[in-house]
């Protein structure tokens, strides 16, 4: 007991002395995400983002000098959470960055409400990650965004029969709900609905299972990362042969893994925010600039990480670099923005993305593999939130 | 009454040289308890470090007092990272420290269960045997999306304050000192036990059950209950870890903590205790260390760094220390000369 008090005064007299001498002139950005374990390739093309938005516009916006810290979670929602804690408690980051995986996302929450600390998703993408705490923002997409838009696409286009696969975790959960409510309400049949565990990502018994359903196409969610498996499976099962088509949100054609997807995966529509085949000299620029420094091709969360970085930057203008959560927030709601991906913005009230959603199609240019975008929907907020 | 045979007495003073307290670990204690005050920025790290130590104190007590190899010592502390979870999210105890208690009871029962899978078979077959349970209550976990929140994690724990005096803070500061008097007493009521004859009888075990069963020792009962409370331990550890991060996942029974803690524990030496602490904060700063330099590739230098250890050999390891604790020994006042 006498511990707790003494320790008690001890923090107390601990905390005004390091508040007074704390310095003013760097804003500190925690990045946690996974640089090993499952989710390391998100990680790693998050981190390359980031260096690369920085070897452009320098370390220094509105007189302060921002200094990243990188911090891996090995994939570990335990850890992510851990690590937050200590880079707001010890480093007194201004923002803490990344989270490629909801759990991570959403264990963060808490301490963002608590230490009133800008929580900037990069990549997580279930819908209510950003209700759970006023500090949360996120630039990278919602599952809903896209299956919405994908599902409607599907019954325009003579697909009558669907069998679902996603992962089961939440961002799964959302892509499946909201493509099927979407598709039936469009007169669309979903025959089978399967979910596949997250850990181990072997998909052929659910192939298979999918196969005998005998559907026109596939509904597919898989985290960043998994996309060549299912692929590599589904045409070991015959799938593409049989004639079923391959439809769902960009994630399984991720533009990293594609160009070692084969030619099987070609013609597989999907509903995204981004491609790297996006037609816009920005793009262009970007993903030359991305491939030189990181030596592969930039995909989604890539952008989500590069847009992280511009969001902070230009809300710290804003305020003038002042750093605290409640003028950063206040400054990045509605901030609007041109993006590799196209226009985006921060919507004001959910301090969630709105962004072009594109259909896509697979198709080989110049001898490599490319998501070509065909159709363009503007300015798309996060359906989930709209009903409310 | 009779007067003892010089056996007997030989024996008692043998069993009570045991329990007595070595110099080293009274600083030993006061290093860690001090740690409260003199490194207050470093208490999430050192919290996480005294749940490992714990859980490494559990494996300790199966594997280097009675013998049981484990790779599957992550089920026990999953069970009860989940329950201390599940127990403060459905407000069913809200009170951290018999919360705790009720995850440590949940993962005994569970020890006491699977202990008799354990008396089966020898090492390999035990391997297999814990390894298999630990997978086995994964997929449960994930199966159970509606209770243990599936591969999302555990999400919307909170904790009501220590004793309803002390809140968990943002800073850990007060969670650290619940962990560590937690790691204390649990660990003083291992030692007294372990230096007990019952502890002793568990040590006759491991050098060779047939002789222990020879000499009248009840090996398979004291099997049982040395894994159960192993798993009463190892369950109390994880349900810190839920309690101090109010979240639990799946990854709480993931093979990679069973293999990790080993690890922990062979870094630190099996059969005295202080192993799986010493260990713990050896492999807990190790890492952070390594991956806050490095935080691509030091998976790499902390493969690295193991190897060196095994092939320096922990021997030589500790005769580093030995000047000291022949210091040491010199110093204290109890020990008659000879």
């Amino acid at each position: 007991m006498r511990h707790f008090l003494k320790f008690a005064v001890g923090t107390a007299i601990a905390g005004l002395m390091a508040g007074g001498a704390y310095a003013q002139d760097t804003v500190k950005v925690g990045l946690v995400i996974s640089m090993t374990g499952s989710q390391a390739s998100t990680g790693k093309q998050i981190k390359a983002a980031v260096d690369l938005y920085m070897k452009e516009h320098g370390d220094t916006v509105a007189g302060k000098k921002v200094q990243v810290i990188l911090r891996d979670t090995a994939s570990v929602p335990d850890n992510a959470k851990r690590i937050a804690q200590e880079l707001i408690v010890n480093d007194k980051v201004s923002v803490v960055a990344g989270f490629e995986v909801t759990p991570a996302a959403l264990a963060v929450a808490p301490l963002s409400a608590e230490a009133k600390v800008v929580e900037l998703v990069m990549a997580a993408g279930t819908s209510i990650i950003t209700e759970k705490s006023p500090y949360i923002v996120r630039t990278s997409f919602t599952l809903p965004q896209s299956s919405v838009i994908v599902a409607n696409w599907a019954a325009k286009n003579n697909i009558k029969k669907v069998v679902t696969i996603v992962s089961d975790y939440a961002p799964g959960a959302d892509a499946e709900k909201w493509f099927i409510d979407t598709f039936k309400k469009d007169g669309g049949q979903v025959v089978e609905t399967i979910k596949a565990p997250l850990a181990n990502p072997d998909f052929a018994p659910f192939l298979q299972r999918a196969a005998d359903a005998k559907p026109d196409a596939i509904f597919v969610f898989v985290p960043s990362g998994q996309g060549a498996v299912f692929m590599k499976q589904y045409t070991e099962r015959g799938l593409d042969k049989a004639g079923i088509k391959v439809i769902g949100p960009g994630d399984v054609t991720d533009d990293d893994l594609l160009p070692q997807m084969g030619d099987a995966v070609i013609g597989a529509v999907t509903a995204h925010m981004y491609s790297a085949d996006h037609d816009s000299a920005m793009n262009k620029k970007y993903v030359a600039d991305f491939t030189k420094a990181a030596g592969f091709r930039p995909n989604f969360m890539s952008v989500g990480g590069y847009d992280g970085m511009h969001l902070i930057y230009e809300a710290l203008k804003k305020t003038g670099g002042k750093a605290d959560g409640d003028s950063l927030i206040a400054a990045m709601k509605g901030m609007k923005w041109e993006s590799p991906r196209g226009p985006i913005s921060i919507d004001p009230e959910t301090r969630d993305i709105v962004q072009n959603i594109y259909m896509r199609k697979v198709e080989k240019k110049n001898g490599q593999l490319y998501n070509v975008e065909f159709e363009t929907f503007k300015d798309v907020k996060d359906p989930a939130k709209i009903k409310k | 009454m009779t007067e003892p045979t010089p056996t007997a007495k030989l024996a008692t003073q043998g069993i009570l040289a045991r329990a007595r307290w070595h110099p080293l670990e009274f600083v030993f204690w006061i290093v860690a308890f001090g740690s409260i005050w003199f490194a207050p920025n470093k208490h999430l790290i050192l919290t996480e470090i005294a749940w490992l130590a714990l859980f490494a104190l559990s494996l300790d007590l199966i594997l280097g007092y009675a013998g049981i190899l484990s790779l599957g010592h992550a089920a026990f502390f999953g069970v009860g990272s989940y329950a201390a979870a599940l127990l403060a999210k459905h407000g069913i105890v809200t009170e951290p420290v018999l919360a705790l208690f009720c995850a440590g009871l949940v993962a005994a029962v569970l020890g006491f269960a699977t202990s008799f899978l354990m008396l089966r078979g020898a090492d390999l077959t035990r391997l297999m045997v814990s390894l298999g349970v630990a997978l086995v209550l994964r997929e449960l976990a994930n199966q159970f999306g509606w209770l243990t929140g599936g591969a999302d994690g555990l999400q919307g724990v909170t904790m009501e304050p220590i004793l309803g005096l002390f809140r968990f803070d943002m800073f850990g500061h007060n969670g650290y000192v619940y962990c560590l008097v937690v790691l204390f007493v649990l660990f003083l009521a291992a030692r007294r036990l372990m230096a007990s004859p019952f502890g002793l009888s568990l040590l006759a075990i491991k050098g060779n059950p047939l002789r222990a069963r020879a000499i009248g020792i009840g090996v398979d009962m004291r099997l049982v209950a040395i894994y159960t409370i192993g798993g009463f331990y190892a369950g109390v550890a994880g349900g810190l870890l839920a309690q101090t991060t109010a979240f639990s996942s799946l990854d709480v029974f993931s093979f990679d903590r069973s293999a990790d803690l080993l690890l922990v524990l062979i870094i630190g030496g099996t059969g005295y205790l202080y192993g799986g602490i010493i260990g713990a904060v050896i492999f807990k700063i190790m890492q952070d260390y390594l991956a806050l330099w490095s935080p691509q590739y030091w998976p790499f230098w902390i493969g690295l760094v193991l190897v060196v250890m095994v092939l320096v050999g922990r021997d030589r390891m500790t005769r580093w220390s030995e000047p000291l604790r022949a210091l040491v020994n010199r110093l204290d006042w109890r020990r008659t000369p000879s």
